[in-house]
């Protein structure tokens, strides 16, 4: 079921940079929502942004649901601006959640930037506690390090100028992770850039790993009526389709999807 | 809303007629939504009711299937938005088996929007829909900018248009609407040109050729380069195209463009139109025209207006 939801803002505050947690009072969406799934937000007070925004939900708590973003355009600011008490109008759940964790299997939560935030809500479900590597230009964009190691997780880091962690890419540390524990078997939990999704999925295939990959895309409706944002893959007949990364995704097995310009994979 | 209905009787006032007829397509209220904007029909249902709705216009169907342009095909523009979906869709076998079951039980009329690539793709469309069952009208795509052969050409050439409209004409017993490209200097012209072919309505405006560009990257900020503008940024341009359209023919008008409040529909009623349909404003308030229908209501009785006929066409000028 999805639900507009008009929600309180119950608290909207700077965390480091320009990141920022949204608190939304919620009863529907937050009582419903599953690790994975996002929301389409209304941005108050400018009529003339005529599309809504699509988050993840970062976690839910209190009877809030948390949004984690970063502030990189015109809607983004106006939701910065917005104060306590404040109602914003909300649509959601959206689009489909992570699948259960594999429980033989050792997860391995892969994140660049704020698609931390879409993986919080798979690292609190996940029965088995894995490693979560978190990726990102600098320092700065390291989200969530120590929430994940308290709720269990070992996190290791990379940034690519080396102001954290590891310098390199986030795909380094998940290569120096399968080299490390040769006989392990793996699942992959992603959500980025699209090219850090696809060095993922390729590493995955690889090895024989299944890995869930969730995308962003440009969306127009959310709820899978007008087609903007489109994603091709393969469906089991190996037949190549055409779906709506709001409503069969955002979270895609890596396999099924068809990658632009890569013959390797078409 | 039985219990608001025997208060209003009950303190003496009628409530208004809101019923209206689009060339024999009867519809219980003159606000629908548009065609691309509001899927195969199903999408929204946990959103908004659309037996509440005047009429449901699904996106454009062509005989094959088709999978449109490349992402991104959409770009938010100030009031507005660019889109170059191109007109994907599963083809019309599809279409009938798996969406017409939820479409001929939502209790609204039912519009399907169609496009071809030749006269003859429309016909085929227009008489697989004519025996499904369930379709209460077709509304002929004649102008979507978004594929080189998607219509637009008909659209815009006066010959070409006759021909493609009376051989549809020909082909199927069920109410004729003509989506009108905006994208021409005479849509009164055009408009009579549908009446004369047999056309039973025309629906004005589709999207307005438009682009924008990414200035860092330098690219367009479309993949298919170009694509159409909708919203509320060319909603004046479709008031006049349907004031112009209304003057030049007696077909009744289904006025398209930047509708997200009341007024904006009021202004469409004034100037003639029957009908109007809410297309952009449904993604950022998908219960927009339902709003507006509710808000119609108390319009026309606050107004002292008994019905829709009373507001139609009423423009002082
Ligand atoms: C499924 C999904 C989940 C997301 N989750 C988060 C999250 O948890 N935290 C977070 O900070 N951001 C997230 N994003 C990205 C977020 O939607 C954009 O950063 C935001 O829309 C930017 O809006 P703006 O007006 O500030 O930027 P502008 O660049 O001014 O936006 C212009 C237009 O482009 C769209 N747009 C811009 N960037 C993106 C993008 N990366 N993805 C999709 N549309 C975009 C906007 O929605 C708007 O329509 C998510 C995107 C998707 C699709
Ligand atoms: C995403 C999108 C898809 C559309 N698809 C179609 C279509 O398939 N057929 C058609 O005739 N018009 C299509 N249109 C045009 C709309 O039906 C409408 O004419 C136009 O958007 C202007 O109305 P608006 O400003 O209320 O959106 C589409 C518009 C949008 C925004
Ligand atoms: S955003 Fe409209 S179909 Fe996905």
């Amino acid at each position: 079921m999805i639900y507009m939801e008009t929600c309180r803002v119950e608290d909207n505050r700077g965390v480091g940079g320009e990141y920022r947690i949204l608190v939304l009072r919620s009863e529907q969406i937050a009582g419903s929502v599953l690790p994975g799934q996002f929301v389409h937000v209304r941005i108050p007070r400018r009529n003339d942004l005529v599309l809504r925004r699509p988050f993840s939900v970062f976690r839910v708590r209190n009877g809030c649901m948390e949004i984690f973003y970063k502030v990189v355009g015109a809607g983004t600011r106006v939701l910065a601006e917005t104060r306590r008490h404040a109602a914003l109008s909300v649509l959601g759940p959206l689009g489909r959640a992570f699948p259960d964790a594999d429980p033989d299997a050792e997860p391995v939560l892969v994140a660049g930037g704020y698609g931390a935030a879409a993986l919080y809500m798979v690292a609190e479900a996940c029965r088995r506690r894995g490693t979560v590597l978190l990726g990102g230009a600098s320092a700065g964009d390291i989200l969530l390090g120590t929430e994940f190691e308290s709720l269990g997780w070992r996190v290791e880091v990379a940034t690519e100028d080396g102001s954290l962690g590891l310098k390199g890419r986030v795909t380094d540390l998940l290569d120096a992770l399968i080299a490390r524990r040769p006989g392990e078997h793996f699942e992959f939990f992603a959500c980025g850039p699209e090219g850090m999704l696809r060095a993922v999925a390729r590493r995955a295939m690889q090895k024989g790993v299944r890995a869930w990959l969730s995308f962003d895309r440009r969306m127009g409706c959310g709820v899978g009526a007008c087609l903007a944002c489109v994603l091709d893959v393969r469906d089991e007949g190996g037949r190549r389709r055409r779906v709506r990364v709001c409503r069969e995704g955002p979270v895609f097995e890596a396999g099924t999807v068809v990658w632009e310009e890569d013959p390797g994979n078409d | 809303m039985t219990e608001i209905g025997a208060e209003r009787r009950a303190a003496g006032r009628k409530e208004p007629d809101l019923s209206t007829d689009i060339g024999g397509i009867r519809m219980k209220n003159p606000v629908m939504v548009a065609s691309g904007t509001f899927g195969f029909g199903p999408e929204y249902a946990d959103l908004v009711e659309p037996d509440r709705l005047g009429g449901v216009i699904v996106k454009g169907i062509s005989l094959d299937p088709a999978a449109g342009n490349e992402p991104p095909r959409l770009v938010e523009v100030p009031c507005g938005l660019i889109n170059s979906i191109g007109l994907q869709n599963p083809g019309v076998e599809y279409f009938v088996r798996e969406y017409m079951p939820f479409l001929r039980d939502c209790g609204t009329t039912v519009i399907v929007n169609i496009w071809g690539r030749s006269i003859e793709e429309y016909r085929l469309v227009a008489i697989r829909l004519s025996e499904a069952g369930g379709v209460d009208g077709l509304e002929l795509n004649l102008s979507c900018p978004n594929i080189r052969e998607g219509g637009a050409a008909f659209g815009t050439d006066a010959r070409l248009l006759r021909q493609v409209v009376t051989e549809v004409r020909a082909s199927t017993d069920l109410p004729l609407i003509v989506k009108l490209s905006p994208n021409v200097p005479d849509i009164g012209e055009l408009a009579v040109i549908c009446e004369q072919a047999g056309a039973d309505a025309v629906s004005l405006i589709n999207t307005l050729p438009a682009m924008a560009v990414d200035v860092e990257t330098r690219r367009p900020r479309l993949g298919n380069i170009s694509g159409g503008l909708s919203g509320p940024a060319i909603h004046p341009v479709a008031v006049k195209m349907v004031w112009e359209a209304t003057r030049a023919c007696a077909l009744p008008v289904i006025g398209v463009g930047g509708v997200s409040s009341l007024a904006d529909a009021l202004e469409f009623f004034i100037v003639g139109a029957r009908a109007v349909a809410v297309g952009t404003a449904t993604f950022s308030n998908p219960r927009c025209a339902l709003e507006i229908v509710d808000g119609l209501r108390e319009y026309l009785a606050g107004h002292g207006l008994a019905g829709m006929d009373d507001l139609i066409g009423t423009l002082e000028t």
